[in-house]
């Protein structure tokens, strides 16, 4: 049991570290790949939770595809840091105010009897040998089948909206069609011009 | 030995546990670099007489020696960090790459119960591992400080992702025959000798997911993210001496791991070929039997037939242009996968599963 504490503990601190270095970090590329560490620190600290699904569905899902597209976009962008910097002072009553508001939301959800530690009791511990892709695959396919299929519509309806963005044509740019370039035949290309020789 | 097993019993259990694991990984790795190694020279022979000229072949007998000679020539080079490179990052990307690349082996079953993690998950913590490997390449052209090293880690990422996205699903079609994510499972699901094998039920899927795997690796004809041609050596050109060697160990690591899952997946594994009568003849001659049986040798023979094809194709295709490998990444092999799981979910619903003999 004393190595679960152990892994609990390091796990948190490096995810709770590397948090806290995403909002500080100077360098863009950094904090993304901080925030790496934190998605990866997070799937740990699942997997000690026995839902090693979710931690493997979130490092493949996160860490290896949203967060690659995001340090993509973030290496290319050209940010200069002084200018984002400027507006600190006049922003900061702002911030605050969100900030606070949202610290009280937080303090009011966790210090609700739910969350008392005295009443809580520790979940048993999944048999071994009980699978955990197979025990969510079950739920979701009968008891919340609605709720997953309407998840899916919508999601859906975001990937149709997000290339339908992208498909207005622009005039200038050229397409090349290889199913046309594969079709072109010798007549098309070629021509055989018959002239006098030069003497 | 009585002594040699009390002494043993006389450790704490976590000791013991810990002891035993890191043995088996030495087990693992060990022979998986010396692989690695062997696998460059035969890369250079097998190219060399497709294009009929020998090949390395001075260094030891017949050219045996040409990769202990290289390790020595780059573990001797100075390892130079660019100006202005992000130091710290420039130094972890190599590791960055070969970690996944080897981490992945701990649930590959090398015969029945031969592996180190028999975890339920394993085919998806085995995509998910693959999908790490981006990150050194991603990470190496950024710190580099160099063009070209960054276009490279750019056309490398936009790739990966790309092709990652066709490999999940046709591994989708895989584990929706097998009924499992166990990978000891799947294999054991295409018990029944060649016809039982998954490749013919799920053809297309196989050649999305070989292909797929090509293109994940970098290796030629996708091999964009290095293309001499238009920018010198890609992501690692900056890279020097043993920085630059582990990056080749990744690559060729990340190769026999496709070739081993891809014979895993649709070729069944360690089984043997040979099915019914023939299979019990065949293992019941005795001293070769244990050949034509099911066991490790039948795993690594076919695992190396997919390791010959990645050189085949280095030796055989063009460079794909870069538009090109994303029209057939996105246009071609995303939608075949799509039909043909539709196609399987239809099959099993009716229950007509032929590769259930």
């Amino acid at each position: 049991m004393d190595v679960y504490y152990f892994l609990f503990w390091l796990f948190s601190a490096v995810a709770v570290f590397a948090a806290l270095r995403v909002i500080t970090v100077r360098n863009p590329v950094h904090a993304v790949l901080f925030l790496v560490l934190t998605f990866f620190t997070c799937a740990a600290l699942w997997m000690l939770l026995e839902a090693e699904f979710l931690a493997i569905v979130l490092v493949l899902v996160y860490v290896g595809a949203v967060m690659v597209l995001f340090l993509f976009v973030v290496m290319m962008l050209d940010i200069n840091v002084a200018p984002v910097r400027e507006g600190f002072i006049q922003y900061l009553p702002l911030a605050a105010t969100v900030a606070v508001i949202v610290v009280v939301e937080m303090v009011l959800v966790v210090g609700t009897r739910a969350f008392e530690p005295n009443t809580l009791t520790a979940p048993k511990r999944a048999a071994a040998g009980t699978s955990n892709t197979e025990a969510l695959g079950e739920l979701l396919y009968t008891e919340y089948l609605y709720h997953f299929e309407i998840a899916a519509a919508i999601l859906l309806v975001a990937i149709i909206a997000a290339i339908a963005l992208t498909m207005r044509k622009r005039p200038q740019t050229k397409y090349q069609n290889p199913a046309q370039q594969v079709r072109v035949t010798k007549q098309e290309r070629l021509k055989v011009i018959k002239m006098e020789s030069e003497k | 030995m009585e002594l040699a097993l009390q002494i043993w019993e006389w450790f704490p259990l976590w000791f013991r546990i810990l002891v035993e694991v890191l043995a088996k990984i030495v087990v693992i790795v060990v022979p998986l670099m010396i692989a690695v190694a062997y696998l460059t020279l035969a890369e250079r022979r097998v190219i060399g007489f497709m294009q009929v000229r020998m090949g390395p072949n001075r260094v030891g007998p017949r050219g045996f020696g040409q990769p202990i000679a290289d390790a020595l020539k780059l573990l001797t080079k100075e390892v130079i960090v660019p100006t202005n490179a992000t130091r710290f990052l420039f130094l972890i990307a190599p590791i960055l790459t070969l970690t996944p690349a080897l981490a992945a082996w701990a649930v590959i079953p090398f015969g029945e119960g031969l592996v180190l993690a028999d975890i339920d998950a394993g085919l998806l913590y085995v995509l998910a591992l693959t999908s790490m490997g981006v990150y050194g390449v991603i990470i190496a052209g950024w710190a580099s400080n160099s063009k070209y090293a960054f276009i490279g880690a750019l056309r490398s990422a936009a790739q990966i992702v790309a092709y990652e996205i066709a490999m999940g699903f046709a591994l989708v079609g895989v584990l929706m025959a097998g009924g499992s994510l166990n990978l000891g499972k799947i294999v054991e699901a295409q018990s029944g000798g060649f016809p039982g094998w998954f490749v013919w039920p799920l053809l297309p899927l196989f050649v999305v997911y070989f292909i797929s795997g090509v293109a994940e690796t970098n290796r030629a004809p996708f091999d964009v993210a290095e293309g001499e041609s238009e920018i010198v050596a890609g992501f690692h050109v900056e890279y020097s001496g043993m920085a630059f060697a582990v990056f080749f160990l990744a690559e060729y690591a990340n190769m026999i791991l496709i070739a081993a899952l891809t014979a895993m997946l649709f070729c069944g594994g360690w089984l043997s070929p040979f099915w019914g009568d023939w299979l019990a003849t065949l293992s019941a001659i005795p001293l070769i039997g244990w050949v034509f049986a099911g066991g490790v040798h039948w795993f690594l023979l076919k695992t190396a037939f997919f390791l010959f094809c990645f050189l085949w194709f280095r030796a055989t295709f063009p460079r794909y242009r870069y538009d090109q490998i994303m029209r057939l990444g996105w246009k071609v092999f995303l939608p075949i996968t799509i039909v043909w799981l539709f196609v399987e979910g239809i099959a099993i619903v009716a229950g007509w599963q032929p590769w259930l003999i």
